[in-house]
């Protein structure tokens, strides 16, 4: 049986010089916070990364003595990985994408973002075919959706107007958007411009 | 209301971070000095 020592005990032996600590403490949580960073990535190249700058940022806490042990060292290390993995959506959001190549093209980096006119048309279709398909579901469902999504109404202000609570109007929502996605499904839709 | 409950479909993969990744973060933790100095914490590579 492996022998689990105790993350308090580690960090405190890192703190005071002992490297091999770090190795135990790493590997004891390599396999939870890759996973993790894995799932919400799902990329091997960046979740690998993403781990590196993960714990490159735990290394230089420990190192300065600035970490303050209440015993959630995990929970610290997964709240680090998170806000990098937010960073990685962010980041990737903002810059242009581009391939590089003989054939590159500058318009396919820049460009208005109004759509031509047969977008506009496959728009003006998806949007009819959905409120088709709102017009199925349920009442009180389709009541919350429309709320939402067509008056961008918080949910404080829908369960204000509809006299249910939040979480009511909150799983109506969902249960809204899970009605939507089957019925979709059912009738062959496809949803994308 | 209709109550539709999502079948459980097992998403999680468990997957580890490669050995060099971990032999980086080794080296870089041996390699990283802190000075402090009048109150002030400053980083340094020793290689």
């Amino acid at each position: 049986m492996e022998l689990q020592i105790d993350d308090s005990f580690l960090i405190s032996a890192y703190m005071n010089g002992d490297e091999r600590a770090l190795e135990t403490l790493i590997n004891k949580h390599n396999q939870r916070i890759t996973s993790f960073i894995y799932s919400k990535v799902m990329d091997r190249d960046v979740t690998e990364d993403i781990f590196q700058d993960t714990f490159i940022k735990v290394i230089r806490t420990l190192k300065k003595g600035s970490y303050i042990d209440e015993g959630k060292f995990l929970p610290w290390v997964m709240r680090i990985a998170h806000n990098l993995i937010i960073d990685h959506y962010r980041k990737n959001k903002r810059l242009p994408k581009f391939e590089a190549g003989d054939d590159f093209n500058i318009f396919s980096i820049i460009g208005d973002e109004k759509l031509n006119a047969e977008k506009q048309l496959i728009k003006d279709q998806i949007d009819t075919d959905l409120r088709e398909l709102i017009e199925e579901l349920p009442g009180d469902q389709k009541e919350v959706l429309f709320m939402r999504i067509y008056k961008d109404m918080s949910f404080k202000e829908i369960s204000e107007n509809t006299g249910v609570s939040i979480n009511t109007a909150l799983g109506r929502m969902r249960y809204a958007l899970i009605n939507l996605r089957k019925l979709i499904e059912k009738n062959n839709i496809v949803l994308t411009n | 209301m209709e109550k539709i409950y999502p079948e459980n479909v097992a998403t999680c993969e468990l997957i580890k971070a490669q050995p060099e990744t971990v032999r980086f973060l080794l080296d870089f933790s041996r390699s990283l000095s802190i000075v402090e100095h009048k109150g002030m914490k400053f980083e340094g590579n020793i290689n």
